[in-house]
């Protein structure tokens, strides 16, 4: 590349040094316009073609889960300590994914249920599953087919909040809606 | 594969050890009523467990360790023996030993043989019958040496209580380094000599022995769901043998070793199942809308004891293991879980919930009596010997995981701490073949 460019530079140099070198023409006197009549008064002027607006490209159809401000961008639930109830609160944004799964028959999803700290391992496994079956449930109120929404536990196992308060708890008790 | 590696000796310090003696008011246990040898009013036998003199270079103080043996059990009092080491076949003036509070006397010699085995003997004395109650010698290589105090410490706990010894067993429990580091490990009893079976960076919960103690059943959240899998220890192979839809827990082995109780979500909500331990032929146990989970066989198999919260708190029940009608068994509190069935079927030891403290209960099925017998706050996991007359399991002290050691009477404990991460899931293995 670089080559070829080198050799482009000086041809154009070669072209200018043959301009200096060219012969003087000899000089003839401008051609005399004559003015007998007034010209013709200039056409009206064309109106002026529509102006063709450049709109911005449209947006590739936006999926409403990547949409921050879509109420699908939230995908945790909280629930109150050893319930699996769910909240008035969290009704719309269950019933929102729910209706999305509808529409999008090809995403598939998990929901996974997690417990605060306190009490058992495996008791606290079922609770949390309990809380994500819960979730579930009321997809499948919304016309979700139940083999499209896998349901599973980490009970308290993988803590969101690491404290020992009540803060920390209320963080853990809840159940996420995961895309796959 | 996982990575299987020897680690350093975990636990290297028995933290504490309180044992209750005659304070408690509701009476000695069958094992500690046997007074034949101890005598009247006491609880603990008091022993004297000299030095071992010993030839060549053994790695293990073959004394200390029966020592520390008994002394956990809570059923020993050590008399000081002094410095000087007694050798297996030397005379000994048991009157002696009997006017320094010893009603036992140990003696012992550890020789290096000229293949590099070593010739272990020893002798129990009774200083008050003045005779000769045990006496045996072992021939072991020197990785078995610790092996061979813990059965020297079996034989004594056996001819002095009357109960099998528990001291070479195993112990399998999960230590959680980081929120990304867990391994699973197995120990002897005393904790020492960890060797560290699975590694992951997910967690690991449950683990379980098979009746023969080449197996280990536990749930591991490596595939980001819990999963049960299958781990034959002397291989490292494993397999995951549940691995349905939805969750997959809480395993526990049949007697015989050929089925494992499950707890599977795949259709519905946590129910008991039972499937064979190559993950065939699947057989539902519960249907109902409650939890049912923490299944545990009864070591005569009758019966499969379990956690529901059928009755609207959670419980303990038990169901014929054939099938049929589940009977409740825990009526104190609104939160018993976490059930385990005595080796002989009387007691049934769980966590119980009261006034915000986890603690271990211990109930007498047979009278409805139930006690507690720790006197610790955050326990999970209780695990009995394979005896019967203790209980291992989980706590928090001071913000951290350790285990600790109930007697089902409620009067020894012992806490046992390692050098770093939190110990939780304690499973007490069989008796070693």
């Amino acid at each position: 590349m670089s080559s070829i460019r080198m050799i482009c530079a000086i041809s154009a140099v070669a072209l200018v040094a043959a301009g200096c070198a060219s012969t003087k023409l000899e000089e003839k006197p401008a051609p005399v316009v004559e003015q007998s009549k007034p010209p013709p008064p200039p056409p009206p002027a064309p109106a002026p073609p529509p102006v063709a607006k450049v709109e911005a490209p449209p947006p590739p159809p936006i999926d409403p889960l990547n949409d921050p401000n879509s109420i699908l961008a939230k995908r945790s639930v909280y629930f109150d300590f050893d319930k699996s109830l769910i909240k008035s609160d969290y009704q719309p944004l269950i019933e929102a994914h729910g209706r999305y799964l509808v529409e999008h028959a090809t995403r598939q999803v998990r929901i996974e249920g997690n417990c605060d700290e306190r009490g058992g391992r495996e008791y606290n496994l079922a609770l949390a599953q309990r809380r994500a079956d819960a979730v579930r449930e009321r997809m499948e109120l919304v016309g979700v087919v139940a083999t499209r929404i896998e349901t599973i536990s980490f009970g308290k196992e993988k803590p969101k909040a690491l404290g020992h308060d009540e803060a920390a708890w209320a963080e853990n008790r809840r159940a996420d809606i995961v895309y796959r | 594969m996982p990575k299987t590696c020897a680690r350093p000796t975990l636990f290297n310090s028995l933290v504490l050890l309180v044992a209750l003696a005659a304070a408690a008011a509701s009476g000695p246990s069958p094992a500690q009523m046997t007074v034949e040898i101890t005598g009247v009013g006491s609880q603990q036998y008091p022993i004297a467990v000299a030095s071992f003199k010993t030839e060549g270079s053994p790695q293990q103080d073959v004394a200390a360790i029966v020592r520390a043996d008994l002394t956990r059990s809570g059923q020993f009092r050590m008399v000081d023996a002094g410095e000087a080491a007694v050798a297996e076949d030397e005379r000994v003036d048991l009157t002696q030993w009997r006017s320094r509070g010893a009603d036992t006397l140990v003696v012992g010699s550890v020789a290096q043989l000229a293949d590099g085995h070593f010739d272990v003997r020893f002798r129990l004395y009774d200083n008050v019958k003045n005779t000769q109650l045990d006496g045996l010698a072992f021939v072991a290589p020197a990785g078995e040496l610790r092996l061979t105090a813990h059965r020297i410490a079996d034989r004594i706990y056996e001819k002095l209580t009357g109960d099998k010894g528990v001291f070479a067993t195993r112990i399998a429990y999960v230590v959680e380094f980081s929120r990304t580091a867990y391994e699973l490990q197995i120990a002897d009893a005393d904790g020492a000599n960890s060797q560290t079976a699975l590694r992951s960076r997910e967690p690991i919960i449950s683990p379980t022995w098979s009746p023969d103690g080449t197996l280990l059943a536990y749930v591991s959240f490596e595939t980001h769901k819990p999963v049960v899998y299958v781990h034959t220890l002397a291989t490292g192979t494993r397999r995951a043998v549940a691995n349905f839809k939805g969750s997959n827990s809480a395993p526990a082995f049949s007697p015989d070793g050929k089925t494992m109780a499950v707890v599977l979500t795949k259709d519905g909500n946590s129910e008991l199942y039972l499937i064979g331990i190559d993950g065939s032929n699947t057989r539902r146990l519960t249907v109902n809308d409650a939890i049912d989970t923490e299944p545990f066989f009864s070591a005569d198999g009758a019966w499969i004891y379990f956690t529901s919260d059928r009755g609207g708190s959670p419980q303990i029940y038990r169901m014929p293991a054939a099938g049929g009608d589940a009977q409740r068994m825990t009526f104190n509190g609104d939160y018993n879980i976490s059930p385990r069935v005595s080796p002989d079927g009387r007691m049934l030891s769980y966590v119980a919930r009261r006034n915000d403290l986890f603690q271990i209960e211990v109930l007498d099925i047979g009278l409805g009596q139930e006690l507690t017998v720790t006197d610790t706050v955050k326990d999970e996991s209780p695990s009995f010997a394979p005896n019967g007359r203790l209980l291992l399991y989980a706590t928090e002290v001071a913000g951290r995981g350790i285990l600790a050691l109930a007697s089902t009477d409620g009067r020894a404990r012992a806490r046992i701490t390692g050098p770093s991460g939190d110990i939780r899931e304690p499973a007490w293995g069989p008796y070693l073949k």
